[in-house]
């Protein structure tokens, strides 16, 4: 994690390698704050569109969600950093058991 | 608090045990509640082998059967088997991953007190208008018309017990991730650190579902919802997927932590490393996996189709294969080893056979044709017995054995041990063995009896004569219990003399902080590596230094006490001209959520023991 100190006796080295990380962090959650606006954007154009049919709209919305789910994770949650492996192993293994659990009443349980 | 040992009054050690934050004594805790409770679901199970001895007897009615023995398996399982083995969990993991206690002590004092007001609300049925009577299953389109306030109490009282695992199982993940010792790396964890990792990663997806049937069960019954009625839109199937989705994974949650204790006992008294760690851990994930895949297999019957039975049955037979990994292991561990038969390898020894016999039925009946024949028969009374007892049981027995020096400092009689051990041995193939082939004949299960010329006589008797040596071997256990504890013999750190994993390395009992200092982990079964090179003791990882303890509190029996008392209400507000049932309700309700408030504004930082304290005191954990 960037928040932690560095074991080095002199503090110039740790300061200017934390200001590297927070500028390089910084751009990362200013792209995906703007991917998200846009993606937003897009999901009320497609609902406003009255072109589209609900068939089309509410599982491509839904998709756009998910991508926001892990954008929202992975930047402003800070999962993609080290030290979060048993959190995501833990999520994955979860949403495995969630979908094969659907999946499985969806398909061959209620007919 | 000091650490200089004192003789204290009864009344400040309840106090002590009723703030206790302390793993060790909540161990205790579990232990002597889930014991409790299991003497209790042993004397429903004599009731159920007492009337099931002759034809046509009369020793209790047909309702009364049908408590009996719902009970006896709600009993068994919530309320003795999980509690049991969380003793062992809570007990021994964090000395075997060298912490000073589990992640979060408050939790883990609310999660055994939930557990205890919630297995006696489910008791108290018996003494306020009957027990629960529709099977440990609860099956909804039987369960919603029986009559009384058998069910509710089986609802109210199983999610509030429920609760309490739930907050243990977490508790103990996050124990696990963030709380080994330097040098302690996953691949490096002992198996029964290794299993109950596992199991608390099937706690906290398994009992969601339970808490979800429980609360539609409860609305269904207390609130006026239709959830499970047919007539009024609803589907009583519902019920049975969201039971097993739980169930099914709830007897992995009992077997795993079997396996790891009889992982470490091979070990130990064959005095070898676990033959095929890594494909032990390996096999212990897929089971843990795979145990969530199977769930409409207690469903065959049910009715969802030949695609759905044939998926499920071909997943339910996948499980034996790294079940079988397991036991080829277990078998090369002992080869070439120089065995010891001391009592907990006796147990060790007597559960591969009798555990094979439970699988082997298994596969059996998860052959989805051939379920049909077997469905609601003896023959499946028999197997889930041979792997929940000849697995289970047989693990608590030999844990008991194994790690009572451990937790009291004591050791048991070996001598009684190996008595206990032959007549429960006995006894378990005499009650079950033959209710194989009472199956295969055709005796239905959960009759309260049958009537005579149907050649059922003899094998029920021989039955019944067998859970009676099963109760002698128990009580041969408690008089050796007593015994023990009225000669107290203090022990050493490693009484067994081949301890391998670092809780060894401790004094019996450990010192309420665990590690002076943290153990320095060299590799698996790292005090035996320590002990191979000459040295007493584990290499210390860190100087001695003042150590954070977490205070004592009371709020979590406050807590719990708060659901106990609004169950009440809940359950009895709707009886006719009941005019106290929604304040009790409510006022349970702000009790719980006021202890839950005084938690959260009252600053509790603990307290720390200063470095002087330990550096004087040269006896207490010293070594490690």
């Amino acid at each position: 994690m960037t928040n932690e100190q560095l074991n080095s006796g002199n503090p110039r080295v740790d300061i200017e390698y934390r200001r590297k990380k927070n500028a390089e962090e910084m751009r990362h959650q200013v792209i995906s704050f703007a991917l998200m606006i846009f993606l937003t954007l897009i999901a009320f154009v497609a609902v406003a569109y009255e072109e589209f049919s609900g068939w089309f709209v509410v599982p491509f919305i839904l998709l756009l969600a998910g991508v926001q789910v892990i954008f929202q994770l992975f930047y402003f949650m800070h999962m993609s950093h080290k030290g979060h492996e048993a959190p995501k192993l833990f999520m994955y293994a979860g949403m495995v058991v969630a979908f094969v659990t659907i999946l499985c009443y969806t398909t061959i349980i209620w007919w | 608090m000091s650490t200089i040992a004192q003789k204290k009054g009864f009344g400040a050690t309840l106090w002590d045990y009723l703030t206790t934050v302390d793993h060790k004594k909540i161990a205790h805790l579990y232990l002597i509640a889930g014991g409790f409770f299991f003497l209790v679901g042993g004397l429903e199970a004599l009731f159920i082998r007492i009337q099931l001895l002759k034809p046509n007897n009369d020793f209790v009615s047909a309702g009364f059967f049908n408590e009996i023995l719902t009970m006896h398996g709600t009993t068994m399982i919530f309320l003795a088997a999980m509690p049991l083995v969380f003793a062992f969990m809570n007990a021994i993991m964090p000395l075997q991953i060298g912490a000073r206690d589990v992640a979060f002590p408050f939790l883990n004092a609310l999660g055994f007190w939930l557990f205890l007001f919630g297995g006696i609300f489910l008791n108290l049925s018996w003494f306020m208008g009957g027990a629960p009577d529709a099977g440990w299953t609860s099956y909804a389109s039987l369960s919603i018309t029986s009559e009384g306030h058998g069910i509710d109490f089986y609802a109210l009282g199983l999610q509030i017990a429920g609760l309490g695992t739930l907050i243990g199982g977490i508790n103990f993940l996050v124990t696990i991730i963030n709380m080994r010792a330097p040098g302690m790396t996953y691949m490096r964890m002992p198996m029964f650190t290794w299993t109950t990792f596992i199991v608390s990663a099937l706690i906290l997806f398994a009992f969601p579902p339970l808490t979800v049937g429980l609360f539609l069960m409860t609305f269904d019954r207390m609130f006026g919802a239709n959830f499970f009625d047919a007539a009024m839109g609803g589907n009583t199937i519902i019920w049975e997927h969201f039971f097993w989705i739980f169930g099914h994974p709830e007897v992995y949650i009992l077997i795993l932590p079997a396996f790891g204790i009889f992982s470490e006992i091979f070990a130990i008294f064959s005095r070898k490393r676990l033959f095929g760690y890594s494909s032990m851990v390996f096999a212990t994930v897929l089971i843990g996996f795979l145990g969530f895949m199977v769930w409409a297999h207690h469903m065959f019957t049910t009715g969802l189709g030949p695609i759905a039975n044939s998926i499920f049955a071909v997943a339910t037979m996948a499980i034996a294969v790294p079940t079988g990994i397991k036991i080829f292991n277990w078998l090369f561990t002992m080869w070439g080893g120089s065995i010891r038969f001391t009592t907990p390898m006796l147990w060790a020894i007597a559960f591969i056979p009798s555990f094979i016999m439970g699988g082997v039925t298994g596969v059996m009946l998860g052959s989805a044709s051939q379920d049909y024949q077997y469905h609601d028969t003896y023959f499946v009374v028999a197997h889930f017995h041979y792997v929940i007892v000849g697995g289970v049981v047989f693990a608590l027995f030999a844990g008991a054995h194994l790690y009572w020096p451990k937790m009291f400092g004591t050791m048991l009689n070996e001598f009684l041990g190996k008595i206990t051990f032959v007549l429960f041995f006995v006894g378990f193939h005499m009650t079950f063995f033959i209710q194989h082939f009472l199956g295969l004949w055709g005796m239905p299960r959960r009759v309260f009896t049958y009537l005579p010329g149907q050649g059922f006589e003899t094998s029920n008797v021989i039955s019944s004569i067998g859970a009676f040596l099963m109760a002698a071997g128990v009580i041969v256990l408690l008089v050796n219990v007593v015994i023990t504890s009225v000669k107290n013999e203090k022990v050493g750190n490693d009484p067994w003399e081949d301890g391998r994993t670092l809780e060894w390395a401790l004094p019996s009992p450990p010192p309420y902080y665990n590690f002076k200092q943290l153990p320095l982990v060299r590799g698996l079964d790292a005090y035996w590596l320590e002990k191979m090179d000459g040295k007493k003791g584990m290499t210390p990882a860190e100087p001695i230094g003042d150590i954070h303890m977490p205070n004592n509190s009371f709020i979590p029996f406050t807590i719990s006490l708060g659901l106990f008392i609004a169950a009440f209400g809940a359950m009895f507000h709707g009886d006719e001209g009941n005019t106290w049932g929604v304040p009790v309700l409510i006022f349970g309700l702000l009790f719980t959520l006021g202890s839950m408030f005084v938690r959260s504004i009252k600053d509790d930082h603990g307290y720390h023991i200063p470095k002087k304290e330990l550096l004087d005191d040269k006896d207490l954990g010293g070594k490690a």
